[in-house]
């Protein structure tokens, strides 16, 4: 397809959105990660919420 | 029996962990999806008579400029549900929604540059609607900012809504920018500002003026972009539950190397 002679303004906007929501993306699901990896540490030390109430796998 | 609202149902963050694992996986397929096909039929749309392929930015463009705003309206909102209803999740929401509602201003702002230089002959000018959208992307910086700076988390939710909720004044000005307000029954007239941007072409009292053949791929891409907004804001709402659970554990932990304290003598 030509994109005329403005194709690298177009370009560069597509990617310039590419990069932020990839960025944006991937710090969410590596902080989601960065958590679970916490509690599921805390856990095998055998610490449990003051509420006693157990952090179910399948609640995360 | 007494019936909850949607909202009431979701307060408890264990009930909305349970729902948004459910939810997730599907919400982020379909809004891939639709944000694809959106984009797929925007690069295909016919060029613009006087724009030419540029117009191929808009679908980028004004989905990111829109979600800019709305990520700032759920931003107040849960701002104040939290601080008039003190909603279990409504500081959570808040939190989550900064930095998503800030990615997109900022992919506002960097995109309306760049389709400015090759329409207005210049990546930028100090005028009305880029200013105020410059302004909420600082306002956005300035949440996070806050809210980092401030160790007590309930005196940082309690700050940051305040500030929230007095700067959604920023919203109606991006708004009126380019497009005054005439109210006659109030006799409240706001002239448009001095501005290169051009009105809305889309949502007007007098209707759409944007083809069919391009206003069909924008709704597309909205939409689309709007499915991923809400899918980055339920995964972000996730994580800061887990966050929030994370730190009671390590005090739980801190408390239980204390040892049980002892009962004060009588």
């Amino acid at each position: 397809m030509d994109l005329g002679p403005h194709a690298i303004f177009i370009l560069a906007c597509y990617g310039a959105v590419a990069i932020v929501l990839a960025a944006l993306t991937g710090w969410l699901v590596l902080d989601g990660r960065r958590q679970q990896r916490a509690i599921e540490a805390l856990e095998a030390r055998g610490v449990r919420r003051r509420s006693g109430a157990p952090d179910r796998k399948d609640v995360r | 029996m007494t019936s909850q609202s949607i909202t009431q149902r979701l307060a408890n963050p264990t009930r909305f962990m349970a729902l948004s694992a459910a939810v997730l996986p599907w919400l982020a397929a379909v809004a891939v999806a639709v944000t694809a096909y959106g984009l797929y039929l925007g690069w295909n749309a016919p060029a613009d008579y006087q724009q030419g392929q540029t117009i191929k930015i808009m679908y980028v463009h004004v989905p990111s400029a829109w979600l800019g705003m709305m990520g700032y309206a759920l931003v107040a909102l849960s701002s104040f549900g939290l601080l008039v209803f003190r909603h279990p999740l409504a500081d959570v929401s808040a939190k989550a929604a900064a930095p998503i509602g800030a990615a997109f201003t900022l992919l506002a702002l960097l995109t309306g540059s760049l389709w400015g230089k090759p329409m207005w002959g210049t990546y930028w000018v100090w005028d009305a609607r880029l200013t105020s959208v410059l302004l909420l992307f600082f306002l956005y910086l300035g949440l996070i900012a806050l809210r980092s700076s401030l160790d007590d988390e309930a005196q940082a939710a309690k700050l940051t809504a305040v500030l929230a909720l007095v700067g959604i004044v920023i919203l109606p000005f991006i708004k009126i920018s380019v497009e005054g307000l005439a109210i006659p029954s109030l006799g409240l007239e706001i002239p448009a500002w001095n501005t290169l941007h051009q009105p809305s072409s889309v949502f007007r009292s007098d209707g759409p003026k944007i083809h069919w053949s391009q206003l069909y791929p924008l709704l597309v891409s909205a939409i689309g972009f709007s499915l991923v907004f809400f899918a980055l804001h339920m995964k972000a709402m996730r994580n800061e539950i887990l966050r929030r659970r994370v730190k009671a554990l390590r005090l739980a932990e801190v408390d239980r190397a204390r040892g049980p304290v002892a009962a004060p003598a009588e």
